[in-house]
């Protein structure tokens, strides 16, 4: 009786979330059976939902590898669309488990929000778009430009900073979702739109004439994106770190979706060990030995997911740059799985 | 039935039985109820706060924001704190709401008599448009406003010229800058002048029509003395004020004073909105003072002018004053949907992107929801004085 009147009155005053949020998100995640995951919702390439509610994106899988390796079904995960402005909120409050929208890591944002950022799944920096019909080559030449962005971002601050630097004058016109800084940008109130450059590939698609627009050489900052966790509860941080390195270890042995199973009996150690053969890797971080095994069988290796959601061959078309494997001129490296 | 009401009810009934008792009983457990609630949320959100190692405190007011604002009334920039964010953007709100409220208010009579008109097609326009004005959502109309009326304007380096009234594109409204010279103040002094004096003329008026029963032109003549002594001195002072028109330079007009088109797409729509609320609370105002009042007026031989302006709009003001309060403060509310169309106001710049820079979130929505609530509170505390003023003295 005692229980059912704490659980009706935090359930009355909206604390439920927060009361069972403190520790254990794994145990909670195992007990509803599916994963919560926050992400963008208008982001092609990234995170957005098709007409038929079916998420698709580089964010997305991530959380669909995390149900591969928890549950070993990458559709036990259920979506949460979130502003910029919602999106630490709604992973402070418990609203969701795990937040993957393109997310940069900064160092206020991993020291005084209570939030632990798991790693980085995709290198990236911010970037200017622009009419062709303005006729600049730099970013250099934009003094005086209105300039379209998302309230609460890094971007924000980052324009704010270049054009200080670099003395030229400017005007921000901030604006709360995704879809509405890239309407005004249509619309022709700014001059330029900024975001991180792979978002301005994804935004180009929404415009009304796609190729009277030209992205500006600069990149003005780093922004490494990757998923974030509440911080205090390790268990929880310990999956997701894990669920990360084997993607991207994944494609370091060679060992990619279309070839997992042969792999199994490979005699090379690592693939072994990755693919729980060897070792009881998987019980360490409270999941059966297989979790990397179901991961890259039902959503596949870093280079699987990046070609499938941003790469070449998608209507996004960004080559993988700093985004490739250390061993093939990029930053990619994930420790170890021993 | 119990044996107490056979007995006649002498017996002593059961002290839970006694209405008093179980009154005081309710109330203490209602208070119990309200501070264990308050209480358990406070204790809460510390012991969350404090559990995820996220600090609580007002320090981050005085921090650099590092972010611009693009319209702001007050000193503001880059290395501007982020207590100066919330300045900038609460005057933002209050400029919106004040002038919405000025326009929506002027608008709203307008159309409320104009649908009381006897005129067929007046009075139908004014039904159409409060019909429809009131059944769409704002926030739609806002997008409307914005984005609809946004790309019919001319591109940023072109603008629709407006003579003297200035320039208009798509990056806002490009208005005369007036350029005070050093013998303004002359002027500043007539208009002054002209004020006393017509307060002056008024109490004589008063006096007079007391004594005599003849009336004098109050208005009329008032208009007239603010329009001729700041002329005079205006002249005198050797044409002090000269203004600065906006020009269509390189990157679009310079120069003027300029009004963002987030400002104009706000206004637009709170005003029309709100003034369609106001017009059916002016109309219910009238309607609600009899005819015979008009009748009555009538034959004590004022005519029609004076009819309205003594008899039916200060009975009429009683019915309108309290609905129109409320129109008042859902107007300055709803001027937070400005976040969906840029408009730096205090929710967009200060629990938007100050915010989300920080991660004060309690902090900051603390802070912002007691901003409304004072300015709203302040509002219809103004408001409920005047309607003291015009309400109806019982004797």
């Amino acid at each position: 009786m005692k229980k059912i009147i704490k659980v009706a009155l935090a359930a009355a005053f909206g604390l439920a979330g927060v009361a069972t949020a403190q520790a254990g998100t794994l145990q909670d995640v195992q007990a509803k059976g599916f994963v919560q995951c926050g992400s963008n919702g208008s982001l092609p390439g990234f995170g957005v939902p098709d007409d038929q509610g079916n998420w698709t994106g580089l964010d997305v899988d991530y959380c669909r590898a995390l149900a591969a390796a928890v549950f070993g079904d990458p559709n036990a995960v259920k979506f949460t669309p979130l502003s910029a402005k919602e999106r630490f909120t709604a992973l402070q409050s418990g609203e969701v488990d795990v937040l993957s929208r393109n997310t940069t890591w900064t160092m206020t944002r991993d020291a005084s929000l209570g939030l632990n950022f798991v790693g980085v799944d995709y290198y990236d920096g911010q970037g200017f778009m622009v009419r062709k019909s303005l006729d600049v080559s730099s970013a250099l030449e934009l003094s005086g430009a209105a300039v379209c962005t998302n309230t609460g971002t890094t971007t924000e601050l980052n324009v704010a900073d270049y054009f200080r630097a670099n003395n030229l004058d400017y005007e921000v016109v901030a604006f709360e979702k995704g879809d509405e800084v890239i309407a005004a940008y249509d619309a022709g109130r700014c001059d330029v739109f900024t975001t991180d450059a792979s978002g301005l590939y994804a935004e180009r698609l929404k415009l009304t004439n796609p190729d009277e627009h030209m992205i500006l050489p600069e990149i003005i900052s780093k922004e490494p994106l990757g998923p974030v966790v509440r911080q205090g509860d390790d268990e929880w941080f310990n999956v997701n770190k894990w669920v990360l390195n084997a993607i991207i270890n994944a494609e370091d042995l060679g060992v990619n979706q279309a070839n997992v199973d042969q792999m199994l009996g490979s005699d090379n150690p690592e693939i072994r060990r990755l693919l729980g053969a060897e070792g009881t890797f998987g019980e360490m971080i409270g999941l059966s030995n297989d979790w990397a095994y179901n991961v890259i069988k039902m959503v596949g290796n870093y280079a699987d997911i990046f070609d499938r959601n941003v790469g070449p061959d998608t209507p996004l078309g960004i080559s993988r740059g700093l985004n490739a494997l250390w061993s093939k001129g990029g930053i990619l490296y994930a420790p170890p799985i021993r | 039935m119990t044996d107490s009401s056979q007995n006649g009810g002498v017996e002593r009934t059961f002290f839970l039985n006694d209405p008093k008792v179980r009154a005081i009983i309710y109330q203490v457990v209602m208070v119990a109820i309200v501070v264990w609630a308050g209480w358990s949320i406070v204790d809460n959100t510390a012991t969350n706060l404090n559990e995820r190692g996220i600090p609580f405190g007002f320090d981050f007011l005085t921090a650099p924001s590092g972010f611009g604002i693009n319209q702001s009334l007050i000193p503001y920039s880059e290395s501007s704190t982020y207590g100066d964010v919330y300045w900038v953007g609460l005057i933002n709100t209050l400029l919106v709401a004040v002038i919405g409220v000025f326009f929506a208010t002027i608008l709203g009579f307008l159309i409320g008599i104009a649908r009381l008109s006897h005129n067929w097609l007046i009075a139908r326009i004014a039904t159409v448009y409060i019909e429809i004005i009131r059944n769409v959502p704002l926030l739609l109309q806002l997008f409307v406003w914005y984005f609809a009326v946004l790309r019919l304007l001319p591109a940023k380096r072109e603008a629709l010229d407006l003579g003297p009234i200035g320039l208009l594109n798509i990056a806002g409204f490009y208005a005369p800058k007036p350029i005070f010279g050093a013998n303004t103040w002359m002027v500043g002094v007539a208009i002054l002048i002209a004020i006393a004096l017509g307060i002056g003329i008024r109490f004589w008026a008063r006096r007079r029509q007391m004594a005599t029963g003849q009336q004098f032109p109050i208005g009329w003549t008032f208009i007239g003395l603010l329009i001729v002594l700041p002329l005079i001195a205006y002249f005198i002072s050797g044409d002090p004020i000269t203004f600065e028109y906006p020009e269509l330079a390189r990157f679009g007009p310079q120069g003027g004073i300029r009004v963002i088109p987030e400002f104009i797409g706000l206004l637009l729509a709170l005003t029309l909105y709100t003034a369609a609320f106001i017009a059916e609370i002016v109309r219910a105002g009238i309607m609600a003072v009899s005819h015979g009042q008009t009748e009555a007026a009538h034959a004590l031989g004022l005519r029609n002018g004076p009819t309205l302006r003594l008899v039916i709009v200060p009975q009429a003001m009683r019915v309108i004053i309290p609905p129109l309060t409320s129109q008042y403060l859902n107007l300055t509310k709803n001027s937070s949907l400005a976040v969906a169309i840029a408009y730096p106001d205090l929710v967009s710049t200060f629990t938007g992107t100050a915010l989300n820079q920080t991660g004060r979130a309690v902090e900051i929505i603390l802070m912002t929801m007691l901003t409304y609530l004072a300015i709203s509170l302040l509002t219809s505390a103004f408001m409920n004085w005047y309607n003291k003023r015009v309400a109806l003295v019982e004797r």
